[in-house]
């Protein structure tokens, strides 16, 4: 079966298929046109499944699912919703759909979703009925973990992780928050960010409070863990809880700030980043308008620039923490989206970059798909 | 009684593409409920799950903007869903 590019944005979803030499590339859509597509994941377990996170600008959010690879789809029968609350609790509605994650292999038909504002939720039937996790979003500490301290797009739950060893371990990551770990199917919660810089706090030592971009736990060798923070790029290898900051190998001039982190599909010390502008305002465009990937192959101890084919100046390139992924062929493929609706493909792990679709919408999120 | 509700486009893909149908309910909620049971999914679009309108989202009895659910109706009451106007 072929590839294909899952292509969220802002007015629909995309796919793009290679010909045979993955050369070519065919855009096809829009799906969904006008609805805001944050995520759309394949099912690992059965790649005939997709499901998707979906909302408009007035209506709310919602979630779609597909079983047979996309052609059609269904609206969920009971979308993320948070609990009705009693009296004198504090209401919360699930604003928006943001991440989505298969469950473990073991368990065909669980799905994980993460939403703004944070909440966790579970499915158990392909995504069709939603419940909220209660272990997490009414834990005693929740409301210091998520405490309101918004991104400018809201509070996010993002980077639901489940160990491929046991179904029951669990990362999630709030931005703004920090990340999460449960070892008891999500019953309990404790932070997991020791050794994270949260520069923007007036205590550097908190426990929680960080800004988790995006959190990987590596396929292939699931105690190496990854994270793009707002303060820098961090690995921690379990059992350790303190992360180290690995970004501080990233040239200076580039920084360690960006959105999202890419796992090599079998090499657990390599990784790809797409450093941004983090300085003065936070501009998150690409460092000087030069856009590069930076790629380490010793799992942070060194990086490289990947950037042949990129455009070498006045390029100021914005790529959001769910719109860059790799695929598993032999020779590893490298795909992001752009916020002004470009998509570019990276041959060889990143050796050498050409755009392969222009004039989309703002992108949100690029996934690959067998 | 039956009521009749005048759809926005976004949520005609729940009524076939109908711009107007008729639900019962002597208030809002029950005509919310009933309009669910016939267009499932509909209501949770435009009401969150905490029974608020959502914020881009205004409902109208007639020509009359109301903020509550438990709003009453009225024989030949026309109940209108309107989007606000917004976007980018």
């Amino acid at each position: 079966m072929g590839s294909t590019l899952w292509v969220g944005t802002r007015k629909g979803a995309f796919t793009l298929r290679p010909d045979a030499k993955r050369r070519a590339w065919r855009l096809a859509g829009p799906q969904f046109l006008g609805h805001i597509v944050h995520h759309v994941v394949q099912d690992p377990r059965d790649p005939r499944r997709l499901v998707m996170a979906a909302k408009t600008g007035h209506l709310g959010p919602t979630v779609y699912t597909s079983e047979d690879r996309g052609r059609h789809w269904s609206e969920a029968k009971a979308p993320p919703a948070f609990r009705k609350v009693g009296e004198g609790e504090t209401p919360r509605a699930v604003e928006r759909v943001f991440w989505l994650s298969a469950g473990h292999a073991s368990e065909p038909g669980v799905w994980f979703a993460g939403t703004a504002p944070a909440g966790l939720f579970r499915s158990t039937d392909h995504g069709v009925h939603w419940q909220p996790m209660a272990g997490f979003n009414d834990h005693p500490e929740f409301t210091k973990w998520a405490a309101g301290f918004r991104t400018p797009d809201g509070e996010l739950l993002h980077s639901i992780r489940v160990d491929p060893r046991d179904a029951r371990h669990l990362y999630v990551a709030i931005s703004i928050g920090g990340v999460f770990e449960s070892t008891d199917g999500g019953a309990n919660w404790a932070p997991l960010n020791e050794g994270v810089a949260v520069d923007f706090l007036p205590d550097p030592n908190v426990a929680y409070g960080h800004d988790p971009h995006c959190v990987i736990q590596h396929p292939a060798a699931p105690d190496r863990l990854y994270q793009q923070n707002h303060c820098g790029i961090y690995r921690l290898d379990r059992p350790a809880r303190r992360w180290q900051r690995i970004g501080q190998k990233m040239p200076k001039s580039i920084g360690d700030i960006g959105f999202p982190i890419v796992p090599h599909p079998r090499d657990p010390d390599t990784v790809w980043v797409f450093p941004m502008d983090g300085s003065k305002v936070w501009p998150r465009t690409s460092v000087g308008g030069r856009p590069a990937v930076y790629r380490s192959r010793n799992g942070g101890g060194s990086w490289q620039r990947l950037d042949k084919g990129l455009p070498r100046a006045q390029a100021w390139l914005t790529v959001l923490r769910q719109a860059m992924c790799a695929d598993s062929e032999a020779r590893i493929g490298l795909y992001f989206g752009t916020t002004h609706g470009e998509i570019w493909n990276g041959a060889d792990g990143g050796e050498s970059w050409r755009c392969i679709a222009r004039h989309l919408p703002e992108i949100y999120s690029v996934t690959h798909a067998v | 009684m039956k009521h009749l509700v005048r759809i926005p486009s976004p949520l005609r893909s729940y009524t076939a593409g109908a711009a107007q149908t008729y639900a019962s309910g002597d208030t809002l909620t029950e005509l919310l409920a009933d309009l669910d049971s016939a267009h499932p999914g509909m209501c949770f679009r435009i009401i969150d799950e905490q029974q608020r309108i959502r914020p881009h989202i205004r409902l109208f009895i007639n020509t009359r903007e109301v903020s509550s659910l438990g709003a009453k109706l009225a024989a030949r009451d026309e109940v209108h869903v309107i989007c606000a106007l917004s976007g980018g």
